[in-house]
């Protein structure tokens, strides 16, 4: 397998990336070395493997259905870049 | 001896006996900070009016007797954790004007028995990283020898251990990220069990393998810090609701009759040989005190990294989608929506991180989400039971934590690939999800720390707390202090 620069710029548009013109070079590279490397999984047969998403195995976790104070309008605006009144304000979304 | 150099134990007994002060004891830290800090970097944020400020209501207490272990100890915790009111960057750039509305559950706990913060300290940008070569903040050194790497990606918890900057420190471990650099640095580490302390307000790196955990100067401030910090919290729905023992008791009684397993695939013949010198020497140790060593094998354990750089990458990737520049952390100008995602995010994280996200996206997308994320997530399943079928011949294994002292600053900083192997020997120990531990364990010939790892069952932090206990009693390789 080989990482194109078309791939790279795939990637990065999925991970809403931009890269530099170094960069796509640095990480076509970089990312064949170690994609290269994980190949190595592949002499494993796991036929009928269940696959681990968690270490410790668990169930779903409910909390009760109680109403409990929130961190409030205030704590939650005040790291925003931008707000007005109780809003995130971000650039227009519908025309 | 220095009041900067002393135990979280002896300390707390200089507190309790009146012999000295919080506030003398914070003092004497700051200072010993600003005298150090410009050769190690261990902080990106000090929070000296603070701690003086915690340190005397922290006398205020003692002065009742409502002190505990804790009250009044100064310590510092890695960037990664949130505190309310103290900026907290996690070493990137797309975090550094961000005010946490909340504080870490296991900070909250420490905070709560009158612990004293000194500070926020270094690390590897988002915690990726096996070298604090990829803060934004700068780099950190080794105290050791300031011309090497403290180990990632909590470098700067163990670099302010070893160099007088904290009693103590809590970091995070995904990979090794505690492991390795107390090794560098000559400090205990301890990845606690997956879901033995709460996650909540730790910024998350990958989700299934984050665990957090201290690093100290012995391990009986080992057993002190975990007991503070461990315990189900119902705002983690992963941290596992089973009883907290009492880790200091835990400690005593020896290691008579204790199973160790040494895993063959551990021992391997690209070991540094100052590495290998240490091991044998831990070996004998632990034999004349009574432990037996029994031969095991972790067949899986070369796929590991692999495993790993495909699992945390993919988790990491949908974890960062957050950082989007709507809610808090950097935005850049843009005119429309996707380009402000796009820009902000491009200008906020640094090379490491957008290397991993890349990979992540990668492995998680259409045509590749079969082939990699959940063939390394099959792959996951064997070498966890690798470890659930070595240990039921066993009581603990050891082994080395890394295969080299740390290595010399910038030397694998354009080889990510050489990088990731440095953690082949802590990898699988998250991927199993269950403790370990790295306590100092000899020095190479150019006199950098060497550390051993003994790895636990599952909730089994006890034994390999009284294993490490009884080692640390038999030698005095923990005593050293590097010298600035």
């Amino acid at each position: 397998m080989k990482m194109t620069i078309a791939d790279v710029e795939q990637v990065a548009r999925l991970a809403r990336l931009e890269l530099t013109a170094e960069d796509k070079e640095l990480f076509a590279g970089q990312m064949d070395a170690i994609l290269g490397y994980v190949e190595k999984l592949k002499e494993l047969n796991t036929d009928g493997i269940v696959p681990t998403s968690h270490a410790v195995p668990m169930e779903n976790a409910f909390r009760a259905d109680v109403v409990r104070p929130s961190i409030g309008l205030e704590k939650a605006l005040a790291n925003a870049p931008e707000k007005t009144g109780t809003f995130f304000v971000v650039p227009k979304v519908i025309e | 001896m220095n009041i900067f150099d002393m135990t979280i134990h002896e300390l707390h007994g200089a507190l309790k006996g009146k012999q000295l002060s919080s506030l003398e004891a914070t003092t004497a830290l700051l200072k010993r900070i600003e005298s150090v800090e410009p050769q190690i970097g261990s902080f990106i944020t000090v929070t000296a009016e603070q701690a003086l400020a915690a340190a005397r209501s922290a006398d205020q207490r003692i002065a009742r007797g409502e002190g505990t272990p804790l009250t009044g100890i100064p310590l510092a915790l890695k960037d990664i954790f949130l505190t309310e009111g103290v900026r907290t960057t996690c070493g990137s750039r797309i975090l550094s004007n961000f005010i946490p509305p909340y504080s870490a559950a296991s900070w909250e706990k420490l905070r709560d028995q009158g612990a004293v913060l000194l500070g926020k300290l270094n690390q590897d940008e988002f915690a990726m990283g096996s070298s604090n070569e990829s803060s934004a903040y700068g780099i950190t050194r080794n105290p050791w020898d300031t011309s090497r790497i403290p180990g990632g990606s909590s470098g700067g918890s163990a670099a302010a251990v070893a160099a007088g900057q904290a009693i103590a420190t809590l970091g995070t471990d995904t990979g090794g990220s505690i492991r390795q650099p107390a090794s560098h640095c000559g400090c205990v580490g301890l990845k606690p069990t997956y879901g033995r302390v709460s996650r909540y307000g730790v910024i998350a790196y990958a989700s299934s393998l984050d665990q957090v955990g201290p690093l100290t100067r012995d391990v009986a401030d080992c057993a002190l810090m975990l007991e503070a910090v461990a315990g189900y919290d119902p705002k983690d729905s992963t941290s596992v609701d089973t009883p907290v023992p009492d880790y200091s008791a835990a400690l005593t009684g020896g290691v008579k009759g204790l199973r160790i397993g040494l895993p063959k695939e551990y021992f391997i013949d690209g070991l540094d040989p100052d590495v290998q010198k240490a091991m044998t020497a831990a070996i004998d140790t632990f034999r004349r005190l009574g432990a037996e060593f029994v031969d095991i094998s972790l067949p899986h354990t070369d796929y590991a990294v692999a495993t790993y750089y495909l699992i945390a990458t993919a988790e990491a990737s949908s974890n960062l989608a957050r950082y989007d520049g709507v809610r808090f952390g950097h935005r850049a100008q843009a005119d429309n929506l996707l380009d402000m995602y796009t820009k902000s995010r491009s200008e906020g994280f640094g090379t490491e991180v957008k290397r991993r996200i890349m990979l992540g996206t990668y492995a998680l997308s259409s045509g590749y989400y079969d082939a990699y994320y959940v063939k390394a997530q099959k792959v996951r399943t064997l070498i966890m039971n690798d470890f659930i079928s070595a240990f039921t011949g066993v009581d603990v294994m050891l082994t080395p934590v890394a295969p080299t002292p740390a290595f010399k600053i910038g030397e694998k900083i354009n080889d990510p690939l050489q990088m990731y192997l440095s953690d082949i020997f802590t990898i699988p120990v998250n991927l199993a999800g269950t403790c370990a531990m790295s306590l100092p364990a000899g020095f190479s010939a150019e006199g950098l720390p060497i550390g051993l790892q003994l790895i636990g069952k599952p909730f089994g932090e006890e034994t390999i707390l009284r294993a490490g206990y009884a080692f640390e009693q038999a030698t005095e390789w923990h005593t050293r202090k590097a010298t600035l």
